[in-house]
């Protein structure tokens, strides 16, 4: 048991491809996020979770480098984020951000190809044209391509967001091998077929060696989905480690304010619960 | 088809050069004017014979020269603009430069004969242009400062402090048109419609060196411009300077907006009217959108040039009616089809 925890200490915080140690960001006097520590390692599907407001989308804007954190250290590879330039950056961390706008009416097509115009540079035009044809196919979306963005439902667009992501990191691919993809409620507007699908996709992605941040809220994807999973509240990491190890009932009354139990389902040994306890069980 | 468009657009805009310097109290077709063109550019002195040929090369060329350059800086301004704010009514303006250029050319006019008038020098014609570009420059570095915090520009704090600084420089402009006697309160309203008269070579050479720069610039800011079309977070993402881009956007508009508004005036509308014409044409890509913008844009203004010196012959209507006669209604119509359609 010893031995295994020292290789474990050992080798994956050399390995990591994020590492943030004690990260903290203040705003107007409020402390968003507090001492956060978490790695994330090539290979491994990482899911955050945690109620509105614990801070995930403040600690994945600080991962991503889009804020800088008032206190504590974040590493890419070694390297202090901060310090990495830009276009370097963006081969290496690939983000899809929560909800985005276009006000101009782009079509599908050129939205995906905003993914690939400056960080696939060095490629050919048919590659990147290639490219672009691949991941709005894996997306889901390449019969949307000619669309106009606009006039797309919330799940289409979102989608379409996803595949310029798929762009990015495979026009990234070929400038850097160890790269890690965030993404930030990516299924929100989706419906349960494609949830699944870009879920899988996301831990496919992870299974060539990419590392994988997702913030979700769907508890049971969550466990479905994750490798590691990050429970946040009020700011702080307040557990972190294997689904099926870090999710128990006093967490769930704790943080999420919900008087549920954890129920396992016998195949796969995975903890989920139904929310339909709640109205059977009135007392809770 | 975008080949097609630049390369149609390039000639129109050719053609159109050569007639526009045709035009005029003595009428030159356009034949002779390529010739006279054609003789001076390979240098055959024999051809430049005749009263034309003075006309021309001293009066004409200069001023369409100016009317083509400044043409091209304020559409490209307000494409630069509606892509910096993300707002498709975003315009040159807002970056500060016609509210201080328009105080500056005012104080310049109504309190400069007082704090002269001890003197027998009568004004000289450059401190007007030269005190427009000065406010100008100072409102739009007001701005950026205003609004930019732990090296961050926020656009929308801009937009917002733009229109409270407007508000002033019109209250303060104001003021000194209500100081002034009737010639200055003349040269005050002329001025803020703005002419390409009393275009020359000098005026050529001082504002090409300060409005070039920005078309320069237009291929270096397309991609940025078209990341910052998902956000200014999604920008970064993809590895697009995001402040860079702001900053020499706001630096290279104003720039060439303050000398554009220093030479000709205040002119209205060429900076929403073009890029919206192109955006319907070609789509919103900046890489296309900035050169076409340019082009039609210079073809505006030497167009709207013509129509000003035709009108009311031989005497001039101002251009700045010009413009906002074509630029309001079509102003209009936008808004009127934005609240119908899908799209923002």
């Amino acid at each position: 048991m010893s031995e295994t925890v020292i290789s474990e200490a050992s080798a994956p915080a050399s390995r990591a491809i994020v590492a943030g140690q004690g990260i903290s960001f203040a705003a107007g006097g409020r402390h968003l996020v507090r001492e956060a520590s978490l790695t994330l390692a090539p290979g491994k599907t990482t899911i955050l979770i945690g109620p509105n407001g614990a801070g995930k989308s403040t600690l994945l804007k600080l991962l991503t480098g889009e804020l800088k954190p008032s206190a504590g250290s974040i590493l890419v590879d070694g390297e202090a984020l901060a310090s990495i330039p830009g276009w370097r950056l963006a081969c290496q961390r690939v983000v899809m951000a929560q909800h985005a706008r276009l006000v101009f009416p782009f079509s599908v097509y050129e939205v995906a190809r905003l993914g690939v115009d400056g960080v696939g540079r060095a490629l050919s035009r048919q590659r990147r044209e290639a490219l672009i044809g691949e991941c709005l196919a894996a997306a889901g979306v390449l019969e949307l391509a000619s669309r106009r963005y606009q006039t797309l439902s919330g799940g289409e667009q979102q989608r379409v967001q996803f595949a310029r992501v798929l762009c990015q990191m495979e026009a990234g691919r070929s400038v850097c091998e160890r790269q890690v993809l965030f993404l930030d409620e990516p299924i929100a507007s989706l419906d349960l077929c494609h949830q699944l699908a870009l879920l899988d996709m996301a831990r496919s992605i992870a299974g060539r060696g990419v590392a994988v941040l997702v913030v979700l809220h769907d508890l049971n994807l969550a466990v479905t989905y994750a490798d590691h999973l990050v429970v946040m509240d009020q700011g702080r990491i307040i557990a972190q480690g294997a689904p099926a190890k870090t999710l128990n009932d006093a967490l769930l009354r704790q943080v999420f304010k919900v008087d549920l139990s954890l129920s396992r389902a016998p195949a796969p040994g995975l903890p989920f619960l139904l929310p339909q306890q709640h109205r059977l069980n009135p007392a809770a | 088809m975008a080949l097609i468009t630049v390369v149609g657009l390039t000639l129109a805009c050719l053609a159109l050069t050569i007639v526009a310097i045709g035009q005029g109290a003595i009428a030159i077709p356009p034949g002779r004017v390529a010739e006279i063109l054609m003789a001076r550019l390979s240098g055959d002195d024999a051809l430049l014979q005749g009263r034309d040929v003075l006309v021309v090369l001293n009066i004409r060329l200069p001023r369409v020269l100016i009317g083509l350059l400044i043409g091209a800086a304020l559409a490209v301004s307000g494409a630069l603009m509606q892509g910096l704010f993300r707002n498709p009514l975003a315009d040159p303006g807002l970056v500060g430069v016609s509210a201080g250029a328009g105080l500056a050319a005012a104080a310049t006019i109504v309190l400069g004969d007082r704090l002269l008038s001890g003197m027998t020098m009568k004004l000289p014609f450059a401190v007007l242009p030269f005190g427009a570009f000065c406010g100008g420059l100072i409102s739009t570095l007001a701005l950026y400062i205003i609004a930019t915090r732990d090296g961050r520009t926020s656009v929308a704090t801009m937009l917002l402090a733009g229109v409270a600084l407007g508000a002033l420089a019109g209250a303060l402009t104001g003021l000194l048109a209500y100081l002034s006697d009737d010639r200055q309160l003349r040269d005050l309203t002329f001025w803020s419609l703005g002419s390409l008269g009393g275009a020359s070579w000098t005026k050529l050479s001082a504002v090409a060196p300060i409005v070039l720069p920005l078309l320069l610039a237009m291929p270096l800011l397309a991609r940025g411009l078209n990341g910052l079309m998902l956000g200014e977070a999604e920008a970064y993402h993809l590895g697009i300077p995001v402040q860079r881009v702001k900053a020499m956007a706001i630096i290279l508009v104003a720039l060439a907006v303050g000398a554009s508004v220093a030479t000709a005036g205040m002119i209205g509308f060429v900076g929403i009217v073009v890029p919206h014409l192109v955006r319907l044409a070609i789509g919103p890509d900046h890489r296309l959108l900035l050169p076409l913008s340019a082009l039609g844009g210079a073809m505006l203004l030497v167009g709207a040039d013509i129509a000003a010196r035709l009108i009311v012959a031989p005497a001039e209507l101002p251009i700045g009616i010009v413009t906002a006669a074509i630029g309001a209604p079509f102003f209009l119509w936008l808004l009127l089809r934005r609240s119908s359609a899908l799209d923002v």
